[in-house]
């Protein structure tokens, strides 16, 4: 009978647990409640309960969530701090904040004030919030596998780069998962500096002031499916390693020193599937070692690609590059990348094998592009007929533009 | 001067060269229009079209009419007409029947593929283009007697306009790349018609390319309606003065 007091003493730690977990208690807040502010509901609370917020206006100041709980607005009600203060305070593992609309945080140039910050602590959720008129929206520090979910952050200050905080910030963190946020309005959209082993995915980051996404000394990271759309200058990626990025959309980053993407001192990267439209440079890169390109299209931009000569191991294979004004510009002779069976749309070559592979070179560097890259003002001279035929001429046989730069193996038609 | 016009327009028609032109205008962007896949492409290809033919069959075709028509011009100038009427009558009738060639040859399909502000902006400036070569024609003619030189001349003039002078722009541009030259740049495409043309329609074409920091600092000047209004007052300059001067040379020319 020794099965039958197994399967016993299993139900009995079985009935502990279910025991345990119907001792974490709702505690209800709202103006009809027993508590009628946050605060005192979130005093009340023990471990693993759980608060729930009716709709309302509630003005906290500072919430601190000091143990784990789990805090739910129901019909998104209002946290306003007023201009003056954090509003949410994290400083416990497992908390999850959830529904709430969070509204006017204090602006400080000394402080870091957000609409909800993480203070070392692991496994926090902060999702289905709506962040409106926050110095930083969601910001972490020193966070481990925290989750930022279906979150809506969106500035309103007019103010330039320093009166605006960022939209989602980590800094020292890991394993975060920032997943289908919305960020409008802020400095950059996301933020990441040394943070390791982390997600960003589906996330939509349009019209902020500086960079959409701002990676600084973040290592192992990928972001897939997200959006950048119409930012300052677009997204910049710097001093990163092992970067991996799928399926993005990077469209109409549109000045002088804006970019699709920004890849400055970055190693081991790999881009597929990326879409880059209508951005004055959809990438540029700057001292970036072993990257791979493949299946990323480019369409309409001015510069698909500018790879200064400081560039070593670039791989680019099976890209499109489609209506771009320049294919690739560059800044000296040295080339040490690598081009293969990418689709120019400008090739005039032919294929008499037809294995669908041009059978001669072709150089994406067109000599006009190093004049402008030299002597920006010669951009007056864009289409006129004399930078025709310099161009032609310099195809038969070049001189200035690098000798090394080009596609052995063109494709005849699409990639992809 | 009405009827002058009037026998220069039906003159020119009879003589089928215009309407060659016009087919051939017509031909090229119709093909254009439907082998390019999309339509800005198409308007790209265009953009060559109007940059070099259209000057170069302006200025070659009006240049040779004014010299075969010196016999009719000694004939009128014996009748009691004013010198100034019959010239201007006669730069009338070239002005116009090239202009309506232009649009019914660019103009109409522009029109039915691209009816938008870039389509509209090509149509302004080619117009303006073909009027301006007229009248640059004219003066050339007029300041040399002899035919075959005024024809090199004509030629020469549209080398110079399409081909030399933004040789000698980007000559400049290597000689003085240390010093700010963006602004200075705007005034000197001021000093060529066709560049102003090009300019004006490249704004409104390609825009990514021209965002860069120069493309910034021509798009707030050709952007903003003030650079507008003097780039097409720059333009009306190029037909007024060859004009003016022409004029001034023939009412004083011993013919």
């Amino acid at each position: 009978m020794g099965g039958c007091a197994e399967v016993k003493f299993i139900l009995a730690i079985l009935s502990l647990f279910l025991s345990f977990q119907a001792s974490a208690k709702i505690i209800p807040v709202g103006s009809r409640q027993q508590f009628k502010t946050v605060t005192a509901g979130i005093q009340a609370a023990a471990v693993g309960d759980t608060v729930l917020v009716d709709a309302g206006y509630y003005k906290e100041k500072n919430l601190q969530i000091l143990k784990s709980i789990v805090l739910i607005g129901i019909n998104y009600p209002v946290l306003d701090g007023e201009n003056k203060y954090e509003i949410i305070s994290i400083k416990a593992d497992s908390v999850e904040v959830n529904g709430f609309k969070i509204i006017r945080s204090g602006h400080s140039s000394l402080v870091d004030l957000s609409g909800i910050k993480i203070y070392d602590s692991r496994n926090v959720t902060v999702k289905n919030n709506i962040l409106k008129d926050t110095f930083f929206g969601i910001y972490v520090q020193n966070g481990l596998n925290c989750t930022i979910e279906n979150n809506q952050v969106i500035a309103v200050g007019k103010g330039g780069e320093q009166q605006n905080g960022n939209g989602i910030h980590c800094w020292q963190s890991e394993g975060m998962r920032i997943i289908r946020n919305t960020v409008t309005g802020h400095r950059d959209g996301i933020y990441f500096e040394f943070v390791k082993n982390s997600i960003i995915w589906r996330n939509t980051s349009v019209k902020n002031v500086r960079y959409g996404l701002h990676f600084m000394f973040s290592n192992d990271d990928t972001y897939v499916s997200n959006v950048f759309e119409n930012n300052g200058s677009g997204v910049s990626i710097m001093f990163s390693h092992r970067i991996k990025m799928f399926n993005n959309f990077f469209e109409e980053n549109w000045g002088d020193a804006a970019y699709g993407i920004l890849l400055k001192e970055i190693s081991d990267g790999y881009m597929e599937g990326n879409y880059f439209s209508k951005n004055t440079s959809a990438i540029y890169m700057e001292g970036a070692n072993r990257i791979e390109m493949r299946r990323n299209t480019f369409k309409n931009n001015g510069w698909a690609l500018k790879i200064q000569a400081s560039c070593s191991d670039v791989v680019l294979e099976r890209n499109n590059f489609i209506g771009n004004t320049f294919d690739v510009g560059t800044n000296g002779s040295l080339v040490l990348n690598r081009f293969i069976n990418n689709y120019w749309d400008k090739y005039e070559g032919y294929d008499l094998d037809k294995n669908k592979i041009g059978d001669i070179a072709y150089r994406p560097v067109s000599m006009f592009s190093m004049i402008v890259e030299k002597y920006p003002s010669a951009m007056i001279l864009f289409r006129t007929f004399i930078v025709t035929l310099l161009d032609k001429t310099e195809k038969i046989m070049p001189t200035l533009t690098p000798e090394n730069l080009k596609d052995q193996a063109p494709l005849m038609k699409k990639a992809f | 001067m009405k009827k002058i016009i009037k026998y220069v327009i039906f003159d020119i028609l009879r003589n089928r060269i215009v309407l060659v032109y016009t087919l051939f205008l017509l031909a090229s962007s119709f093909t254009v229009f439907s082998l390019e896949d999309s339509g800005s492409k198409g308007l790209l290809s265009l953009l060559s079209i109007i940059l070099i033919v259209v000057p170069l069959v302006n200025i070659i075709f009006s240049t040779i009419y004014v010299y075969n028509s010196a016999e009719f011009v000694e004939l009128l100038v014996s009748q009691p007409l004013k010198r100034k009427a019959i010239w201007l009558s006669l730069f009338s009738g070239l002005a116009s029947s090239l202009a309506i060639a232009f649009f019914i040859g660019v103009g109409i399909p522009v029109l039915i593929y691209q009816a938008n502000i870039i389509g509209f902006t090509m149509i302004a400036v080619g117009i303006t283009l073909s009027i301006i070569f007229v009248a640059i024609a004219m003066l050339a003619t007029v300041r040399t007697r002899d035919k075959a030189k005024g024809i090199g001349v004509a030629i020469m003039l549209w080398l110079y306009f399409s081909l030399l002078f933004d040789g000698f722009v980007l000559f400049l541009l290597f000689q003085f790349a240390d010093y700010p030259l963006d602004k200075l740049m705007i005034g000197v495409t001021a000093l060529n018609p066709i560049d102003l043309g090009r300019i004006l329609i490249l704004l409104q074409l390609e825009v990514s390319a021209m965002m860069g920091y120069t493309g910034a600092v021509f798009k707030d000047f050709f952007g903003t309606a003030i650079g507008l209004a003097s780039s097409a007052g720059a333009l009306l300059l190029w037909i007024a003065l060859p004009l003016w001067f022409s004029t001034k040379l023939f009412n004083s020319k011993d013919l």
